[in-house]
């Protein structure tokens, strides 16, 4: 490696200092071009008729956009995606996307811990629709050094 | 679910070649900014051989894993009833394009929940030369029946 720059330095940071915080827009466009860039084609994600059988409130967001997403302000902060070295959600709450209004995902990711010795911190991912958390336990891990 | 598929390895997947514009399209789709994901330029000015991908593009190469472990025939995993509880990537090195990737599951844990079993299967990915790129974890929630 050359050039490794970090936009976070580990001897700035504190515990529960807010990094960064940022609200995403999306759309069923988001999630059809979701589906096509991953693979994903579950029809709960983009047929309203689908979602309904199996008792759903309506269309979903793929977990894994709003894992991928989620991460991001963190990328952005250390200005490098190879900087993530582990990275955990478990699902809590379902997101819905309405068809023509979409939904906003806000993500507040604020330090959990500091590993000096390690040159890394664990930044925590507060992920929320309307307030209600829609993640538990989003954890990610970056290197500093 | 048969608890019996605890422990159980199956073979690897045919190896995954990593894109550049797979890369630049996983990117797009969850939102990305980073040039480093989209610029060839800018991730070998970082010290890449070229575009890094995002971290949860693991889960593209993970997917052919799950598929089998969803296909065994005596898992007894109905599809139509799983969920996906968490999810983990742990990285040795970023994924870069140009990486030709091989992924081996394993499972991990199998537990019931009452009357729900909860699978976790854990997926290695190496390069051609063995070594770790990523273990991506996940945790399938199989509902019982209402």
């Amino acid at each position: 490696m050359t050039a490794r720059p970090t936009g976070l330095d580990l001897d700035a940071l504190a515990v529960g200092d807010v990094v960064v915080e940022k609200d995403y827009r999306l759309t069923r466009d988001t999630l059809v071009r979701y589906a096509g860039a991953s693979g994903d084609f579950n029809p709960i994600h983009y047929r309203d008729d689908v979602a309904a059988s199996v008792g759903l409130p309506g269309v979903l967001a793929h977990g894994m956009l709003t894992m991928g997403l989620a991460v991001q302000p963190v990328v952005e902060a250390v200005g490098d995606p190879g900087r993530v070295t582990d990275y955990q959600v478990r699902f809590t709450r379902p997101v819905v996307v309405d068809p023509a209004e979409g939904v906003s995902v806000t993500v507040s990711a604020k330090v959990g811990a500091l590993f000096p010795d390690e040159s890394s911190a664990r930044v925590d991912l507060t992920v929320t629709v309307g307030g209600t958390t829609v993640l538990g336990k989003a954890q990610v891990r970056v290197d500093l050094a | 679910m048969n608890p019996a598929i605890e422990g159980r390895e199956f073979p690897p997947v045919a190896p995954y070649l990593v894109g550049r514009e797979k890369v630049r399209e996983f990117a797009r789709a969850v939102l990305a900014t980073s040039p480093l994901h989209l610029d060839p330029e800018a991730a070998r000015a970082a010290g890449y051989a070229d575009v890094v991908a995002p971290p949860t593009f693991a889960v593209v190469i993970q997917e052919a894993t799950l598929a089998q472990l969803l296909a065994e025939p005596d898992a007894g995993i109905d599809f139509s009833r799983v969920v996906h509880g968490d999810q983990r990537f742990t990285f040795g090195r970023p994924i870069v394009a140009g990486d030709e990737l091989t992924a081996t599951l394993r499972v991990a844990s199998v537990k019931s929940l009452g009357a729900h079993s909860m699978v976790t299967a854990e997926t290695t990915v190496t390069d051609p030369d063995g070594a770790h790129v990523v273990t991506a974890v996940s945790t399938l929630v199989v509902r019982g029946d209402e």
